[in-house]
């Protein structure tokens, strides 16, 4: 398998240091080296969040740099903007169609802006999901990132159950049943 | 050691140098990768990486010991190596030494002494070449805030809500620098609330700090606040200190702490108690109150630093995120009474956004139900209930 740059980018507490882990275990486990590195400390904080995870057969830089990642997985809309220039070229976007206001826009010093998928869908590959919803209509809220990473699983590629095994040895024990279904409904099925 | 031991042992610590510096060149840990002798590196650590990655046909010294660096080593690549840049973050420590040994490398004449370094940026300085794409859009910040449910965020509210200054320490409650709440003026390191509003009083007099507090975590007081407070005592200051204490190290991730009343291995121990200890040290006023009481929180703020007597208020509620902390209730918002006044979003609580037609919606998945909220609104359009 040729060499892939992913971030994962969100907002401190949407679970997006557990995916990269799960994204990083699978790469591992299916025989590659593996690098992975993680915003600490203020992480919990709903400030804007960042994860790198580079894979191949041999990474050296744990950070993946401007103009080389081959995918963003952002669990919010407005992230998704703020880190889309560290895509390639031909990069892509898996965007969860989520708006989280940050504080800046709460007390009106900043905007919200708007038509952000549309508007990346100029200049990149954006696939969208509303990870939110079919996180809700499975009964709880706190597995949206096993929807989104179950719909980004396709674009990195691995097989399915390679990557259900590193869910079932990374999630809480009382929680596999959940995530399975979670990531079976972003994979699409 | 004993101060007339200090010249006799001298002598044997410049051996073990002289010894170590021999044992370098030899040592496994200090390697040279020969590569393409045109371009070489001289680097050590993370940067090791950065390197491999922009230039993997290079030639590398990749240095595990950098003290004392293994000289002949280094003059032997030196040779075999026509260009040698030394990559190592902020000060040109390998560096200077060296060119100190009349060796030619290139390094902070190219290289920023600022922040991280990337394979981009070595790309970018020594062959000009950019794998940017892309511009970066401009994006709102989303700085960090404190959590739904968050003690500190009340005691700040207060503050804001008295115009009340707060010299700052280190920890979660650092963000109470940020707007909305805007309280805290100074930040320095561990310990530096408390001394800096002593500072403050003695160079501009006890009533200049009459709308001024100093703000520390429990655990930041336990660690570096108390002997600044000990000084204020002995050296007869006046103002007051609020001890913010949630009963844990919130920010580097709930570590117990001397207060806590149990040992980093989870076992039962003794907590020092807060007031005991601030009366012992000679503070005459120490208040306790629940950091979750506004109405008793700004009485005594207000009445403490009117007074010309050292006053230490604890205000204490334990983190919003610490294990076994239980949420029986929430808040719920009453659209028809919502006046749109944005009072309660002064508070800068993350639950708590704006609808469309300007009443405010609150974030029940977020909500951990403090209630603080409430305190703001004038108009009844916010309600406690229990959660379900």
């Amino acid at each position: 398998m040729k060499e892939m740059n992913i971030m994962v980018v969100g907002v401190g507490g949407q679970g997006t240091l557990l995916t990269s882990r799960i994204i990083g275990k699978t790469a591992l486990n299916c025989g590659l080296d593996v690098k992975l590195s993680e915003v600490h400390g203020m992480a919990q904080r709903g400030g804007s969040v960042v994860t790198f995870v580079r894979f191949g057969e041999k990474i050296y830089e744990p950070v993946v740099e401007e103009g080389s990642a081959d995918m963003i997985i952002s669990f919010e809309k407005l992230e998704a903007k703020r880190y889309a220039h560290f895509l390639k070229k031909d990069g892509i976007i898996i965007v969860n169609d989520c708006k989280i206001e940050p504080m800046t826009v709460v007390i009106g010093s900043a905007e919200y802006p708007k038509n952000i998928i549309e508007d990346l869908s100029k200049e990149h590959k954006v696939y969208s999901i509303d990870g939110k919803k079919i996180a809700n209509e499975l009964g709880n809220p706190k597995v949206l990132n096993s929807v989104v990473l179950g719909f980004a699983a396709k674009y990195i590629g691995f097989d399915k159950k390679d990557w259900l095994n590193t869910v079932e040895m990374t999630v809480p024990p009382k929680t596999i049943e959940i995530n399975t279904q979670a990531f079976n409904k972003g994979y699409g099925e | 050691m004993m101060p007339g031991s200090a010249i006799g042992r001298h002598l044997v610590v410049e051996d073990r140098e002289n010894r170590l510096q021999q044992d370098a060149s030899s040592l496994c840990i200090n390697k040279v990768e020969y590569g393409d002798k045109k371009i070489g590196f001289i680097t050590s650590g993370i940067c090791y990486q950065y390197v491999k990655e922009a230039f993997p046909n290079a030639s590398v010294l990749k240095l595990g010991l950098v003290n004392p660096l293994p000289k002949k080593l280094i003059e032997e690549f030196a040779k075999n190596v026509q260009t040698i840049y030394v990559i190592e973050e902020l000060e040109p420590v390998i560096e200077e030494q060296i060119k100190s040994w009349g060796i030619n490398v290139k390094g902070k004449e190219l290289f920023t002494k600022q922040g991280e370094y990337s394979s981009n940026m070595l790309k970018k300085v020594i062959s000009g070449k950019d794998d940017k794409v892309f511009a970066k859009s401009e994006s709102p910040n989303r700085p960090p805030i404190l959590c739904p449910g968050c003690p500190h965020r009340s005691v700040f509210s207060v503050l804001n809500k008295l115009k009340i200054h707060a010299s700052g320490d280190i920890g979660c409650y650092t963000l109470g620098a940020v707007a909305p709440l805007s309280v805290i003026d100074t930040t320095v390191c561990m310990g530096a609330s408390i001394s800096m509003l002593h500072g403050i009083e003695k160079a501009k007099g006890k009533d200049y700090i009459k709308n001024w507090v100093a703000v520390i975590g429990d655990s930041t007081f336990l660690h570096t606040g108390i002997n600044s407070l000990v000084n204020m005592v002995y050296n007869k200051s006046t103002g007051t200190v609020i001890i913010l204490d949630n009963r844990t190290t919130g920010m580097t991730g709930h570590q117990e702490h001397a207060g806590t009343g149990k040992t980093l291995k989870q076992e039962e121990t003794y907590a020092i108690d807060f007031r005991t200890l601030c009366l012992a040290i000679g503070v005459k006023n120490v208040v306790e109150v629940n950091a979750f009481d506004v109405k008793e929180l700004e009485k005594t703020i207000k009445e403490s630093v009117n007074n010309d007597v050292l006053t230490v208020i604890i205000a204490r509620a334990p983190c919003a995120l610490l294990k076994g902390q239980v949420f029986p209730n929430k808040c719920l918002t009453v659209s028809e009474n919502c006046k749109k006044c944005g009072m309660c979003m002064k508070i800068g609580c993350p639950a708590i956004t704006k609808n469309e037609d300007g009443t405010i919606n609150i974030d029940s998945s977020a909500c951990n139900g403090c209630g603080l909220c409430l305190n703001y609104c004038k108009f009844d359009a916010i309600k406690k209930v229990e959660r379900v």
